[in-house]
């Protein structure tokens, strides 16, 4: 038992295995992600009654949060692969790790534009430099950085294993970001869903927030496994199976 | 170079053989200085001469200025080490790399963040700082600019095998400089403000120690791949 488990998870890090079974899973994880994104929009734009404060607008939530959400969970993602990766020269982590960063920046950029829709209406402003919204911006930043590095050195490995360093002291910033609602107290409303106790928020506009964000999660499975493809590709792109699969 | 046989000896090595190279080179050690100044001078005239409103923004001006003082000496801690060997033969050496590392990092303080925390007084009078709040001023100073040259070390030590790496290094260390940003200002702006201040002191002391804790780690790490 042990030693067929074994065999599976080495295979699994071989890249030219991963390659042929990823492709068989972004289809299962594709319809998932459809499914639940038709569920989830359904309940957020028609099921889930308008805020009595907020009115139709509140209805951005159910793409600010779980962006929001994503960006901080693809951020873990990354540097957990990285660590993998750096400590047991594992290369499907390295490659798991390098297609997660501009996911995880692109999903951070979507809650910061969402956030600033949202506000507009909400605060009358755009953007305030409150505490959440700042170090929200500072995580696109480490994104940013974490994927400029990847571009500024050739070798891919050395590349994925500086920024794997980069992603690994970048991490201190997260507890920073998710403390900050307790340490600076400014505009943001504290959040609703994770406290203890009862969830603040009522079960018609729960399910639909919760169905998206799943939703979210999905597609960045299936994102993450796409952009593995092409990075393993372009990693392998001297190996003899690349070029058979090339030449057919 | 030839290091000593015992540890201890090999980081005075290294701290000493650091701030010579920069004392010889004078040019080195002022053009920060120089451009704190000019920083400084830029703000006061976008800004403009108002005495409330330099007064007010005083703290956040110089320690923005400090910091990107101390980001453009940055590249000196491993680049000239990089380029000529030395930095090869530093891997090379039988004492533990993250351990050698804090000296380099100690003489690019003294070298750059010790000259800034003199003239940042001086400037401070020129942005009608109050004179009360300079001795928390240097405090401050004293504490987050050492945490700006770890963590800066680690930015240096991951891009110096890249060609033209200078705007990249900023990329990737600022982000990671806005917390001693935020505690350094916040403790300047309550002692300008007359209230307790003694709280981002302390936060700013723990930055510190966490980055004196952590940093090394990252920082042979880093180099180690870089010289790969």
């Amino acid at each position: 038992m042990f030693a067929y488990l074994r065999n599976r998870i080495l295979r699994l890090g071989s890249l030219d295995y991963f390659y042929f079974s990823a492709g068989r899973w972004i289809i299962v994880f594709g319809v998932f992600t459809a499914l639940l994104f038709m569920l989830g929009l359904y309940g957020s734009l028609f099921a889930a009654p308008p805020d009595y404060q907020q009115g139709e607008s509140v209805r951005i939530m159910y793409i600010h949060v779980p962006a929001a959400w994503m960006s901080l969970f693809i951020y873990v993602v990354m540097a957990i692969a990285a660590a993998i990766g750096l400590i047991w020269e594992v290369k499907l982590a390295e490659v798991i790790a390098a297609s997660s960063a501009p996911l995880g920046a692109w999903f951070t950029f979507l809650a910061l534009a969402t956030g600033s829709l949202w506000g507009k209406p909400m605060w009358g402003t755009w953007w305030v430099w409150d505490a959440r919204l700042t170090s929200e911006l500072i995580l696109l930043f480490l994104y940013l950085g974490i994927i400029a590095l990847q571009g500024a050195i050739t070798d891919r490995h050395n590349a994925a294993r500086a920024a794997a360093i980069l992603a690994l002291v970048g991490i201190v910033n997260i507890p920073i970001i998710h403390f900050s609602v307790v340490w600076w107290n400014t505009l943001h409303q504290p959040s609703s869903i994770l406290r203890s106790g009862k969830p603040s928020i009522h079960l018609q506009m729960l399910w639909p927030l919760l169905v998206m964000a799943l939703a979210f999660k999905f597609y960045y499975v299936t994102a993450v496994l796409l952009r593995a493809r092409c990075e393993i590709l372009a990693r392998e792109k001297n190996s003899a199976w690349v070029r058979g699969l090339v030449q057919g | 170079m030839a290091l000593p046989n015992n540890l201890s000896g090999a980081l005075r090595a290294i701290l000493i053989r650091d701030v010579t190279l920069t004392l010889r080179r004078p040019g080195e050690l002022a053009n920060p200085l120089i451009f704190f100044g000019i920083v400084v001078t830029l703000f006061s005239l976008g800004l403009g001469p108002e005495v409330k409103l330099l007064s007010r923004a005083a703290p956040g001006i110089l320690w923005v200025a400090a910091l990107l003082a101390a980001l453009l000496s940055l590249e000196g801690i491993f680049h000239a080490d990089y380029q000529d060997g030395t930095l090869e033969q530093l891997l090379l050496a039988p004492y533990p790399l993250m351990v050698l590392v804090c000296a380099k990092v100690a003489a690019h303080w003294i070298t750059t963040g010790l000259p800034l925390i003199g003239l940042a007084p001086f400037l401070g009078i020129l942005l009608h700082l109050p004179v009360e709040t300079t001795g928390v001023l240097i405090l401050a100073l004293a504490l987050g600019t050492p945490a700006l040259s770890l963590i800066g070390a680690i930015g240096v030590a991951l891009t110096v095998g890249v060609r033209r790496g200078g705007v990249l290094l900023s990329l990737l260390v600022l982000p990671l400089y806005i917390p001693v940003l935020i505690f350094g200002v916040g403790a300047v702006d309550s002692a300008a403000g007359g209230l307790p201040f003694a709280a981002h002191i302390y936060l700013l002391a723990a930055l510190l120690v966490l980055s004196l804790t952590l940093a090394p780690w990252a920082i042979a790490a880093a180099l180690r791949i870089s010289l790969e």
